[in-house]
């Protein structure tokens, strides 16, 4: 049967600063929507095949499921064992990047023009009929077992995973997304098999592509890809409340230097003022010139890097977080300047000339993350992932640009609480004192 | 396995990567000596600006180790006309992103920054390269700064430790096996008198190279660098650039090293390799094939599919090698083994892998194959026009020219089967060698 290839363009956005940039909507003959950019410069296509939940619809006592199924998709299909088809890829100069993350699994592709249509269809045997072959599974076993074992000697790692836990605690949030040594040592064939059934299905689908290729061409292929996915796989989770409270968990681990990590309620993104809390944090502790970094780093010395961030783990449960490394002996001096500077920030806000800066900041370099297909590619997989509004590009500089002194002076007493920060260290520090019984190496 | 696929092969049939519309590459040079590059992409109305000098940690005064990364750290504290936190200011205010990176051979500064802002960044960058201030609160502040990063970057990590070591015993002689950053005890030592000599001696426009990519015109471009740049005078005093070079080595090396930190056991093999010479790439070309054949990715390599694969002795396996240096540096093999596989069985069996392959070759699909994908991977490199920057940047502060860079994807096409295995001969000579262990204790006896 001969399907008719008709794609619609829905909208045209436009970045403002990268007018040259045409983000199209387009549906597939078969209903698949997708973000797209035609950029004929150069004869090769980036595409970002995404699938909601990821690591998040890891089921209990199956931690790494998700991310070990995922990691097994270039392992083998059909009569292609794992070189086989990696020798297939190459043969097509195809490249394919498989990845989990806590609420997404992101697969891109960078297929060449002349051979896209057998480059994808190749992809296509990956993601619908991956063979999960024991002799696969056994060497992705072990390889994650290692990487596991690694992560466990990076104070990085263990403050983080700390943390999720004290952040969300019995939901799927505070799991480690590529499991466990217990957790992937009992995981079976079945069980991947059967989240590959769950995870990658078409409502959970999400496909941007951006590169020499039209709506037509690529509606026609994004069908052809998704033939055969299940039309529902299970649902995503609950919202998840952050539920971590303030104080100061000390994970010992013997090191030169301690790795402090913190976390604090944030809001939604919905919250009419989210973009207000977004300007002040970038003032606060987004990179050089924030008042972090020029308090310890600039100021102090007393610190390679300091960052503070949102962390979206959907839209409704968004939290304020950071990271900061330094020597044992000055990690609690340092965290004391964090405690200061928030104190301040919470008290008296910005001034109207940081608020300038940072506004000249955040709106001209929003285009500089539009140079490129592949990066393009990506932004668009991430903004349908994390459900930000089709128009996005084009009023987000505006929301910015909207933002006052006052907006931020409220939401910032508002919202930052000193008392509410927790913190995990993972190092030897010293003269700090724990307030948890959590005191002990995991 | 496999066969069905191979018919691909020839259908592989790519455009030279040049005759694509964006990524074309001209160059210029002022009068002064300043080289410029300009690579044009105009997909997107930005630019990326960058500085690179031909000075790096191998180019230091003895005992003096860490000083070209601590001058980076110090080319951000301010000038003549820019007090201090002026530098980050203005690239923040002007919505710009950049950073600055040291290496043994170079020294860089970028920018990212809409294509308007250009001249801006021509100006600061040209404006610190002759004018900058230092007093010794600053030089205190920022050797801490530097300290921590040491700490967080090596200190903290067993591998980069070994790594330190194995460079150490690699390079008997030749300042490539002092680590980039320093040791700790030279960089305490490190002072404002010591910063302002290194800077006095390699911060000149005869000794940079301007790159700049992005959305703009070469003759734009050079206009713009005539302005900014054109008025710095040269140096007379720029020194040549003769290491020391390393006595003929005649005797294999070996490490072990134990952390409690570290419960993952790794081999690493480096052996010393001849680099790029301009000119004469060819030696270099298949030392690169070498290394991807050997150990590229996945498990389509020849470790991949003996250790990772056959034998089931290796969780990973890799072999790199980065000719692109102005003195020769190393090849490296890394593997992994799998629980209950000790080092020594993983070192035996990457022996034999290297015997094989010297004696018998491989199968010539591999080679095929491998040519497609560089073919192609010369066309997604046009989507990164910073990518291609740092590649001009780094060939060129290397003793490399901009042909050297363009002829380099065709002479790596040229490369044969048996170059490949004449480089393997040459290249894998044990008396050249480190051989280093990350020692996990019970690592043999685990299931």
């Amino acid at each position: 049967m001969i399907r008719l290839v008709f794609a619609i363009c829905i909208a045209l956005l436009s970045v403002p600063a990268t007018a040259r940039i045409k983000i199209e909507e387009v549906v597939s003959p078969g209903g698949i929507k997708a973000r797209f950019v035609n950029e004929p410069s150069i004869p090769f296509v980036s595409l970002a095949i995404g699938f909601r939940g990821g690591a998040s619809l890891d089921p209990d006592g199956k931690v790494g499921v998700t991310s070990m199924m995922t990691a097994l998709l270039e392992e083998g299909t059909g009569d292609l064992d794992a070189r086989g088809f990696a020798e297939a890829a190459e043969a097509l100069a195809a490249k394919f990047r498989f990845e989990t993350r806590r609420d997404s699994i992101r697969i891109t592709a960078e297929v060449l023009t002349e051979n896209r249509d057998a480059a994808l269809a190749l992809l296509r045997r990956a993601i619908v009929e991956p063979a999960f072959t024991e002799d696969a599974i056994s060497r992705v076993r072990a390889r994650y077992l290692a990487g596991i074992e690694q992560n466990m000697q990076t104070p990085r790692y263990l403050a983080g995973q700390r943390m999720s836990e004290l952040s969300y605690p019995g939901h799927a949030y505070s799991n480690p997304v590529d499991g466990t040594l217990a957790s992937i040592t009992a995981l079976t064939r079945d069980d991947l098999v059967e989240m590959h059934r769950r995870a990658m299905s078409m409502d959970h689908l999400v496909v941007s592509a951006v590169g020499d290729i039209t709506a037509e061409e690529l509606g026609r292929l994004i069908d052809h890809l998704a033939e055969g996915l299940p039309g529902t796989g299970v649902p995503l989770p609950p919202d998840a409340e952050f539920a971590a409270t303030g104080g100061v968990s000390v994970i010992e681990i013997p090191t030169p230097q301690s790795t402090a990590v913190w976390a604090h309620p944030g809001l939604s993104r919905d919250d009419p003022d989210f973009m207000a809390a977004f300007v002040m944090n970038h003032i606060l502790g987004g990179g050089f010139g924030s008042r972090l970094m020029t308090e310890l780093r600039v100021n102090r010395g007393l610190t390679y890097g300091v960052y503070s961030y949102f962390v979206y783990n959907t839209a409704h449960s968004v939290h304020l977080a950071g990271a900061v490394t330094s020597a044992n002996g000055t990690v609690a001096e340092v965290m004391n300047v964090i405690r200061t500077e928030w104190d301040r920030m919470a008290t008296e806000g910005v001034t109207e000339e940081e608020l300038e800066i940072a506004k000249k900041n955040l709106t001209g370099s929003y285009a500089l993350r539009f140079d490129g297909n592949t990066r393009i590619a990506g932004i668009l997989q991430s903004m349908q992932i994390d459900n930000f509004p089709d128009n996005y590009v084009n009023i987000r500089n505006d929301l910015v640009r909207a933002v006052t002194v006052e907006d931020i002076r409220r939401v910032a007493s508002e919202m930052l609480d000193t008392g509410a920060l927790r913190f995990v260290v993972a190092g030897q520090p010293e003269g700090l004192v724990a307030t948890d019984h959590g005191v002990s190496e995991k | 396995m496999g066969r069905f696929w191979a018919a691909f092969v020839v259908a592989v049939f790519l455009p030279p990567a040049a005759l694509a519309e964006t990524g074309r590459v001209s160059t210029f040079a002022l009068p002064n000596g300043l080289q410029g590059v300009v690579i044009e992409d105009n997909r997107a109305p930005v630019v990326t600006h960058m500085l690179w000098y031909r000075a790096g940690a191998a180019d230091e005064p003895v005992s003096k180790s860490g000083l070209a990364h601590f001058v980076e750290h110090l080319l951000f504290k301010g000038t003549r006309n820019l007090g201090p936190g002026a530098f980050d200011r203005i690239i923040r205010e002007n919505g710009g992103q950049g950073n600055a990176f040291t290496s043994y051979d170079y020294t860089g500064y970028f920018q990212r920054v809409a294509r308007d802002r250009l001249s801006l960044m021509m100006q600061l960058e040209a404006d610190r390269m002759v004018n900058l201030v230092l007093d010794e609160e600053i030089v205190r502040i920022e050797r801490d700064v530097v300290l921590e990063e040491r700490t967080t970057r090596t200190d903290s990590d067993p591998g980069a430790l070994l790594s330190e070591h194995r460079r150490a015993a690699q390079f008997m002689n030749h300042p490539y096996g002092l680590p980039i950053i320093g040791w700790r005890h030279e960089i305490e030592d490190l002072s404002l008198h010591d910063a302002l000599d290194f800077y006095k001696t390699y911060y000149a426009p005869n000794n940079a190279i301007l790159i700049v990519a992005g959305d703009v015109t070469p003759e734009e471009v050079k206009v713009l660098a005539e302005e900014y740049y054109g008025h710095l005078p040269r140096s007379e005093t720029l020194p040549e650039r003769v290491r020391p070079q390393e006595p003929p080595q005649i005797s294999p090396r070996r490490l072990t090293y134990s952390d409690p930190r570290e419960r993952q056991p790794y081999l690493v093999r480096s052996y010393l390799a001849p680099n790029r010479a301009s000119g004469a790439q060819a030696g270099a070309a298949a030392l690169t094939m070498l290394s991807y054949i050997l150990g590229g990715t996945g498990v389509t390599s020849l470790l991949g599919e003996e250790l990772q694969i056959n034998r089931n002795t290796a969780v990973f396996s890799r072999a790199w090698y980065s000719g692109t240096s102005l003195d020769p540096d190393s090849f490296v093999i890394y593997a992994q083994p799998r629980p209950g596989v000790s080092l020594q069985e993983l070192e035996d069996a990457i022996d034999a892998v290297i015997a094989d392959l010297i004696a018998n070759g491989f199968e010539a699909g591999k080679l095929d194959r491998l040519k497609a994908r560089m073919r192609a991977e010369d066309i997604y490199k046009l989507d990164n026009h910073a990518g291609r920057a740092r590649t001009y940047g780094r060939a060129l502060t290397t003793g490399l020219t901009v042909e050297d860079v363009q002829s380099w994807p065709e002479i790596l096409q040229a490369v044969t089967r048996k170059d490949i295995m004449a480089a393997a001969a040459k290249v894998f000579d044990i008396n050249k060698s480190v051989t280093s262990w990350m020692v996990v204790d019970g690592w043999e006896n685990s299931p």
